[in-house]
């Protein structure tokens, strides 16, 4: 199949010459799969997030090129900051009721998982929400919550209700931001989803079927264990989701009404963008990226003990 | 099909990279990302290109916001070799970091002192002018002239005459005042023209400088005056909800009456409806404290990091001509920098400039103070707006936070200033109080 | 398959289905319509606060104007010449490395895993200072490369967590028996493990397409000029100081939406199939 000219590394026959025969040895081979993934990856995300951990114990401008080594001050200034804690309040109410995502997602993917003629369309348009660019979703929202102009007072009206101003109230806006993030998030759970019931053994759903399952039942105990590893990846997915959506709040608030719907992910742009001030920048991520972890051991610690039975 | 568009991608790009430009290179950046200062500086540019054919000219446009963060970013590294930025306090904070080229050369070759007298204060620091400005603006209040006559309402000049024209309009179902503070830079226009007013130029760059707590006596008594217009509802019930742009549309509707803004809200008004709009300064309120308003100044200026430098002189003296600066003057609408062009034949940019002829001008509050100041600063406004009665628990946190950030600025300016005997102190200075200059024209 | 085939249920039942299927895509596309409308719209109308109405005028002319008042079509290009590659980089190393992962037993695989996790969770913009230093010495600043490098690398932490789900699914017997036939392990993951992951390639080529498609941020980080600027940045160069241009803005990102549903529609088939994954030989 391949000439001895070109592939010296393999001897008359085909089989690999003795000194390259170790690369194929099971202990060695799994590094060899892994080594370009590790290494770029190492170049650019974990060697850039420990250089962060590192700075975020300096006062810096993220301009000048000398920096000062305050220690944990930082930190300290962060357990005193009124902002903060807003923003980790806030970053709360995302992850729960960003969980809302998994669920419609699974919701809408069981509805459009029929072969039906011009299905394929209708899929295509329920993903379309989550191409569209964050800034144009943030907009198209804060229209239609426009106290005066908007479509959601229109509605409201109908029913009698008088208006109310979302955005600018306190307590409201947090809510009413999540929701306009919800709509993409839901498509990608969609999509995930579809992915994963696909994968449902046939042979099982026959089985239960004949056993007499249907409805919930079978929907509970015969195809959520089966879409396990697509209910993870939605999970992780909404949860990054939950803590990043910066594009929103930027268009929607601005992080108002005076920072009440501000995250940590836009407290932190803020402080080192805007403000100059990278170091605390740098200790606000270690405390969003700390939050995340807790999240991440959790459910790691799930999913191994899972494939493990 | 993958394979396909991956290796015709690989090739475009080498492709791409290849590319070797010929003849000199200069490179611009913009952040005039508004359709008509866009225009203005592509005409610029073309008239520069032929007038320097043997220059490779590269205009660059970014979103006005975006380009903030991004000209960090090139400063310290890779920069372009012209940047449009603010004066003040903004281009300071590249000066003193070392990432702004001295052009005070070019100052004294071209007698530019002379031609942007009034301006000239904002360009300078430590001596030194730091860039070429093209173009300011006035603001000021912007109201219905038509609904104003409908009721008899004359135009204010002082405070009580003000809030009687309020009054007036509120009775008969207008909202008085149109604002959106959603990003809240429209309410620093409020604040600083209630501080200009009551307190007066000197004592508003002070505070500007960090140099007088937010929790002055003084200060409060500003707060006290925008407490009557809120307790009088006259601002647009849920401003925060609205940018200044969603704002708008409640005085082209006739449903509000007035609004405070920089004369760049002009752009809005529709062509048929140019000729209902009036402007009037903001009112005195203090008769015996001078006028003083706010003319932000937009600029030019080289990175110090440019590779180009030549060309990029050639190009600010050519944008510093009275041609050019009259040339953008007529497009974007605002008043040129250099005092030997004439400003565009428009109602309220000749308002614009017989008001500023004779005031002392400050930058505007996000531009004068120091840039996290500021960003609290705003958000401060923002609350009070919503609940006056958080005023002493606001106050006292822009305090807290005036006092950290000025300590901080003074200890990185002393320790980057090395051996300078007053410390910080002197580089803090950007317009000396009870000083005679003024923006516009000398005293 | 589950639900159960519409078509077995009777004549009333899948006429509602059909009706509730219609009435839930118009409701879960009117965010979408107003985008569509305002795309239409004059600035003129915008300013005058009509948002949900009907325009004033039809000005489908804004369209047309996108490409005029930004090199729309450069913006669309460059664009294309920094996704397909980082899309398709990401995907092949995860593949190897979800692979390694997934089906070998080795002191550092869990170790590894939790590095892909976790450098996913990292609120990217703090990653901003050290990745542009870092471009800047390499001397990739500016240029495509910058961009599809980081993408790249960033994509491939999730892509490998992903990958690594799938693939341990795949019943270890087949492996086993195509070891006892004598193939080796590289042959193994290009002529078995691959075909199977057909659907996940798909559904991940689709995502990460459409994430590097919308990045920002960093190309805001890493790149200046118009001549290597991706549609994002060069999009919101329409929002100015003062005058944000909404209805263009709305137009040319319906028009930067187009190619990943257009992925999307494409790609789907990939996911129906693969009913392999779940069989046994």
């Amino acid at each position: 199949m391949n000439s001895t000219q070109q592939q010296s590394y393999l001897q008359p026959g085909g089989a690999l010459r003795a000194k390259y025969r170790w690369l194929t040895n099971i202990n060695v081979v799994p590094w060899i799969f892994l080594a370009p993934a590790v290494i770029i990856f190492a170049i650019y995300v974990v060697i850039p997030v420990f250089e962060s951990f590192w700075l975020s114990l300096y006062d810096w401008d993220g301009l000048s090129p000398t920096k000062k080594f305050i220690g944990l001050d930082n930190y300290a200034g962060l357990v005193q900051d009124e902002q903060f804690w807003t923003s980790l309040k806030n970053n709360v109410y995302w992850l729960v009721l960003f969980m809302l995502g998994p669920v419609c997602g699974l919701a809408i993917a069981l509805l459009l998982n029929q072969k039906v003629f011009g299905m394929r369309i209708v899929k295509s348009l329920f993903f379309f929400p989550f191409v569209l660019s964050g800034v144009v979703v943030g907009l198209v929202f804060s229209w239609f919550y426009d106290p005066t102009h908007g479509l959601l007072n229109t509605i409201l009206g109908i029913f009698g209700i008088p208006p109310i101003s979302p955005l600018s109230d306190e307590h409201l806006v947090t809510p009413s931001i999540i929701a306009a993030g919800l709509w993409p998030q839901i498509a990608y759970c969609m999509i995930l989803y579809l992915t994963g019931l696909t994968a449902v053994d046939p042979e099982q759903i026959e089985a239960a079927r004949i056993d007499g399952a249907r409805g919930w039942k079978m929907l509970w105990h015969v195809i959520i264990p089966q879409l396990r590893p697509a209910t993870f990846i939605a999970v992780v997915v909404t949860i990054v989701g939950a803590l990043r959506s910066f594009d929103l709040v930027q268009v929607m608030t601005d992080g108002g009404p005076f920072g009440r719907s501000s995250i940590l992910a836009y407290f932190m742009y803020q402080q080192s963008i805007t403000n100059f001030r990278m170091g605390y920048g740098a200790a606000i991520a270690t405390v969003l990226f700390l939050i995340m972890s807790v999240f991440i051991a959790f459910f790691l610690r799930q999913m191994i003990r899972t494939e493990r039975r | 099909m993958i394979k396909r568009a991956v290796t015709s991608s690989l090739i475009l790009v080498l492709a791409c990279l290849s590319f070797t430009a010929k003849g000199e290179k200069l490179v611009i950046n913009s952040n005039q990302s508004d359709p008509a200062p866009k225009a203005a500086f592509t005409k610029v540019v073309e008239e520069f290109k032929k007038q320097n054919p043997d220059l490779q000219v590269e205009f660059n446009t970014m979103d006005h916001e975006g380009y903030k963060t991004a000209i960090r970013n090139w400063l310290t590294t890779e920069p372009p070799d012209v940047v449009i930025w603010f004066a003040g306090n903004r281009m300071k904070a590249f000066v003193d970091r070392g990432l702004l080229d001295d052009v005070s050369d070019l100052w004294q070759k071209n007698n530019y002192d002379q031609a942007f007298k009034s301006t000239l204060p904002a360009m300078t620091v430590n001596g030194k002018q730091w860039g070429i400005p093209f173009a300011y603006y006035q603001w000021g209040v912007y109201y219905r002239k038509d609904i104003f006559e409908k009721y008899g309402i004359s135009e204010p000049k002082t405070w009580d005459e003000f809030v009687a024209a309020g009054k007036k309009l509120k009775e008969n179902g207008i909202i008085p005042l149109t604002i959106g503070t959603k990003f809240p830079w429209t309410a620093a226009g409020w604040f600083d023209y209630l501080d200009l007013r009551t307190n007066g130029f000197d004592f508003h760059i002070q505070l500007m400088d960090g140099k007088v707590p937010y929790t002055d006596p003084k200060v409060k008594e500003v707060f006290a005056k925008w407490k009557e217009l809120l307790d009088a509802g006259f601002f647009l019930p849920n401003s925060s909800n609205y940018s200044w742009q969603e704002s708008v549309p409640f005085l082209m509707n006739g449903k509000a009456g007035m609004i405070l803004l920089g004369n760049f809200f002009t752009q809005t008004i529709p062509d048929n409806m140019h000729d209902k709009f009036g402007f009037f300064p903001f009112p005195t309120i203090k008769a015996d404290i001078p006028d003083a308003e706010d003319a932000p100044v937009d600029t030019i200026h080289i990175p110090a990091k440019a590779k180009n430098k030549a060309g990029a002189r050639k190009f600010l003296e050519f944008v510093a001509t009275p041609e050019t600066q009259q040339m953008i003057a007529e497009e974007i609408k605002e008043l040129p920098a250099n005092q030997n062009a004439k400003p565009p034949a428009d109602p309220f940019l000749e308002a614009g400039a017989k008001l500023l002829a004779n005031a002392k001008a400050a930058q505007f509050y996000d531009r004068d103070t120091n840039p996290e100041m500021a960003t609290e600063g705003m958000k401060g406004f923002q609350e009070f707006m919503v609940y006056p009665s958080r005023i002493d628990s606001i106050l006292q946190r822009l305090e807290k936070i005036e006092e950290r950030v000025f300590k901080e600025q003074a200890n990185e300016a002393s320790s980057r200033v090395k051996g300078e005997s007053n410390g910080g102190e002197s580089s803090l200075k950007l317009v000396e109080p009870n000083s005679e200059k003024t923006l516009l024209g000398v005293r | 398959m589950f639900p159960r085939p519409i078509q077995e249920a009777t004549a009333p039942k899948r006429y509602a289905y059909y009706a509730v299927v219609v009435i839930a895509v118009i409701l879960w596309l009117l965010p979408l319509l107003a985008v569509m409308l305002t795309s239409i719209r004059s600035l003129e109308d915008l300013n005058a606060g009509n948002y949900w109405g009907l325009p004033r005028e039809w000005k489908f002319s804004n369209y047309a104007e996108v490409f005029q008042q930004t090199p729309m079509a450069r913006y669309l290009l460059n664009t294309v010449i920094i996704t397909l590659p980082a899309v398709a980089g990401a995907i092949a190393l995860a593949a190897l490395a979800g692979f390694a992962l997934a089906k070998y037993r080795f002191r550092g695989n869990l170790l590894l895993f939790c590095m892909f996790v976790g450098g996913n969770f990292v609120p990217f913009q703090i990653l901003m200072v050290p990745v542009r230093n870092m471009t800047v010495r390499l001397g990739l600043y500016d240029t495509y490369w910058a961009l599809i490098f980081f993408h790249l690398a960033f994509q491939t932490g999730f892509c490998t967590l992903f990958m690594r789900n799938f693939i341990s699914t795949i019943p270890e017997a087949l492996l086993e028996s195509a070891r006892v036939e004598g193939a080796n392990e590289f042959r193994i993951f290009w002529s078995i493990i691959l075909p199977l992951m057909r659907p996940a390639l798909a559904a991940l080529a689709v995502l990460i397409f459409t994430f590097i498609w919308n990045d920002y941020f960093w190309a805001l980080v890493m790149v200046q000029s118009d001549a290597v600027k991706p549609v994002t940045t060069g999009l919101s160069a329409l929002r100015g100081e003062w005058v944000a241009s909404w209805q263009l803005i709305s137009a040319g990102s319906i028009i930067a939406a187009l190619p990943p549903v257009a992925m999307f529609f494409i790609l789907q088939r990939q996911f129906i199939s693969g009913l392999t994954l779940g069989a046994v030989k």
